[in-house]
């Protein structure tokens, strides 16, 4: 393979990528879709940052049963993020507050940002992606 | 009339325009995203408790176990499984599906 090849391909760039999880897990299927866009990514070894805000902190809930209506109980995935070197989650305060929420409802953990903290993570980002 | 609410009160406005909107002694039943209003802390708790005194208010059991929130139900709501929700639809002379 030639020099030229080896820059066209782009490999060993490793980006900051964000996954901003905005959704609660069963009403849509942004949560399930944004979680397997995030196992894609690990694969290509990016610098990823996985951040549960506004409804997207209920994805982590824990004593989620889904036998009554049917559908993937994918709570459990979060806790394999690890495996797929994913280790840097995030859940803010404000979001958790408005919630009645704490940290120990959730079935991961998480580091708890405050909205200055939040707010520069999001900026020192290369990549960010909704759901 | 029964109302019915599936979206979440922390990101639509449906849940504010059926407590609004629904005339005293209705019901509001809440589904899918709409039944985290419902839950002890969340940020809608004071409109459910407060509308809960002119309003029969419910919520979908397996709904809220998909989602975490079975131990977390405010008092004064009531929570039914499909069997009860079918039997609100039933008795109740007409509906309204807040999307």
């Amino acid at each position: 393979m030639s020099d030229m090849d080896m820059e066209d391909d782009g490999s060993g760039i490793v980006k900051k990528f964000m996954f901003l999880n905005r959704k609660a897990p069963h009403g849509t299927v942004y949560a399930l879709e944004g979680l397997e866009v995030v196992l894609i990514t690990a694969a290509f070894d990016q610098d990823v940052s996985l951040v549960f805000t506004d409804d997207g902190v209920y994805q982590l809930m824990k004593g989620i049963d889904t036998k009554g209506i049917e559908v993937k109980d994918f709570s459990k995935t979060y806790r394999a993020l690890d495996g797929y070197d994913i280790e840097k989650l995030y859940v803010d305060q404000t979001s958790l507050d408005a919630r009645g929420l704490t940290e120990d409802d959730l079935i991961v953990d998480v580091s708890v940002l405050s909205d200055d903290e939040m707010k520069n993570l999001m900026d020192e980002q290369d990549v960010v992606i909704s759901f | 009339m029964l109302h019915i609410v599936n979206k979440s009160a922390t990101e639509r406005s449906s849940l504010d325009s059926c407590l609004r909107l629904a005339t005293k002694g209705s019901a509001v039943l809440l589904i899918e995203d709409a039944v985290y209003a419902a839950t002890k802390g969340s940020s809608a708790a004071a409109k459910i408790q407060a509308a809960a005194a002119g309003l029969k208010i419910y919520a979908l059991g397996p709904d809220l176990a998909a989602r975490g929130m079975a131990g977390r139900v405010l008092d004064g709501v009531n929570v039914v499984d499909y069997g009860g929700f079918v039997e609100l639809v039933a008795e109740h002379r007409n509906c309204q599906s807040w999307l």
